[in-house]
């Protein structure tokens, strides 16, 4: 997308989104309740991350690796105070730390704008996502896991489908320069 | 002090922010403790965003339910469709009133069968956030009586065990739940053994010797030995059995519908509850009109 590159003394700068005030909390905000209600009415809709869209989204358009980490962070505790005592705070809180820095600092490096180019970093962040929950299950509580199945692969393609039509959503919450 | 450099400054927050949650997880998995002053907080603000989210979702499940699935039928029609939308919108919130209806009749009416059993009904209002547990969150707290390691089921059968209570709200864990469980005995053979959760919809019942007589279809009920939930209620029924090493395996399809809970009872009390299949459907004329009266109330 072109837009979103600035010349300047024969470098290229990608630009820094700046968004309406509150607009990042009400999407975390409303991404949380969405997790935690949709299932409920629509068993199928628990496939869906959507905090962690949220995550990558913010992580993408800001560009900012500690405000990535710690937006990814306080979303990944939310989540884990709102999935039950059975699951550990830190739980989704590490998780969502490591995936809001990588996708603030791939963000600050590549193009993210293109709906392909968001495809396949959501369905390679849903898979590190899921990868680093499979290790602090088996490291750190020392629980059984499998590391890679089926179900993993058509939830990452899901969530990698949904997030680019989701990001098109997003990208409207963005204040223009 | 040290000054670390801008480029490096990102990553040492990131090796700051994991390791202070690392050693979080390690002093709740140590202490055995949750973090209960973070959840209250958590669920004391997301409780009424869950309940209006609840609200929608089931308008909006009631409308694609009652609505949209029937759009098809309604091309043949297309000069009576402006005319049969509204009325089939009115019906449509007809029904979903009818089926909550339904559902609470049931729970009424089964409440009104165990008069002397002390029981709560609820609400459900949010799921867990997340793959990695099966818990559902209603809408009873401890103003209600609920306490933690109440038995909670439905009509159909058990369902799980409140884990949490907060002031207007409670966490049931789920038979399915990796964590969840309870004592359970075949009707046919009284082997008595424990059922758990996989993480799937389908559970597990352990410990049943592979000497043990077990067929495909038996119903498993509740043991007591728990002393979580009352003896004899139905907990599923066995879909599957394969010997092992010692014991049996043996994949057991949930009684009540764990998948899709909406409305919930909490068993204040381990007294008996006695299971009739009538309950279970209770067509008895008056009960959907109480049923919605109740529902009804603020």
């Amino acid at each position: 997308m072109n837009e979103i590159y600035e010349l300047r003394s024969g470098e290229t700068h990608i630009e820094v989104h700046k968004f309406y005030p509150g607009a990042v909390l009400l999407a975390a905000v409303l991404a949380l309740v969405f997790q935690a209600t949709a299932p409920v009415y629509f068993p199928k809709l628990s496939i869906l991350d959507l905090p962690m869209l949220v995550t990558i989204y913010f992580g993408l358009s800001r560009r900012n690796p500690s405000t990535g980490l710690l937006l990814g962070m306080v979303i990944g505790l939310a989540q884990d105070a709102l999935s039950g005592p059975t699951v550990p705070l830190g739980f989704y809180g590490i998780a969502k730390t490591v995936i809001g820095y990588l996708a603030s600092s791939i963000g600050a490096r590549l193009d993210t704008e293109h709906p392909a180019a968001r495809f396949a970093l959501v369905f390679s962040f849903f898979v590190v996502h899921q990868g680093i929950m499979v290790l602090i299950r088996r490291l750190l509580l020392a629980e059984p896991e499998t590391w890679i199945n089926l179900h993993l692969l058509i939830a990452a393609a899901v969530n990698a489908l949904s997030g680019t039509v989701l990001f098109l959503a997003l990208d409207r919450l963005r204040r223009s320069a | 002090m040290v000054a670390i450099p801008s480029k490096h400054r990102s990553l040492t927050l990131l090796a700051g922010v994991l390791i202070a949650q690392l050693l979080l997880l390690a002093v709740q998995v140590k202490r055995d403790s949750r973090g209960r002053l973070l959840r209250v907080w958590a669920i004391s603000a997301a409780y009424p965003f869950e309940r209006s989210g609840a609200w929608g979702f089931g308008k909006v499940r009631g409308v694609w339910t009652h609505y949209f699935a029937l759009r098809d039928a309604e091309r043949e029609n297309e000069t009576l469709r402006v005319e049969n939308d509204a009325l089939k919108l009115t019906i449509s919130q007809l029904q979903g009133r009818a089926a909550e209806a339904d559902r609470l009749a049931a729970l009424l009416s089964f409440k009104r069968a165990h008069e002397k059993v002390p029981m709560v009904g609820g609400r459900v209002i949010a799921a867990s956030a997340g793959t990695a547990s099966r818990t559902v969150e209603i809408d009873r707290g401890e103003r209600d009586g609920i306490r933690r390691n109440m038995a909670v089921i439905t009509p159909d059968g058990a369902v799980g065990k409140v884990i949490e209570v907060y002031r207007d709200t409670a966490q049931v864990l789920l038979l399915t739940d990796k964590e969840g469980g309870a004592g359970a005995m075949l009707v046919d053979s009284r082997t008595q053994g424990v059922v758990g959760g996989t993480g799937d919809p389908m559970m597990q019942m352990k410990f049943v010797a592979n000497e043990d007589n077990v067929s495909v279809g038996e119903q498993i009920v509740t043991s007591g030995m728990d002393k979580i939930f009352p003896r004899d209620i139905p907990i599923g029924k066995v879909e599957e059995v394969k010997p092992g090493n010692t014991f049996k395996q043996i994949r057991v399809q949930p009684a009540a519908k764990l998948d899709r809970l909406e409305t919930v009872i909490v068993l204040l009390t381990q007294a008996p509850v006695d299971f009739n299949t009538e309950l279970r459907n209770p067509q008895a004329p008056g009960s959907r009109a109480e049923a919605t009266a109740a529902a009804e109330k603020p």
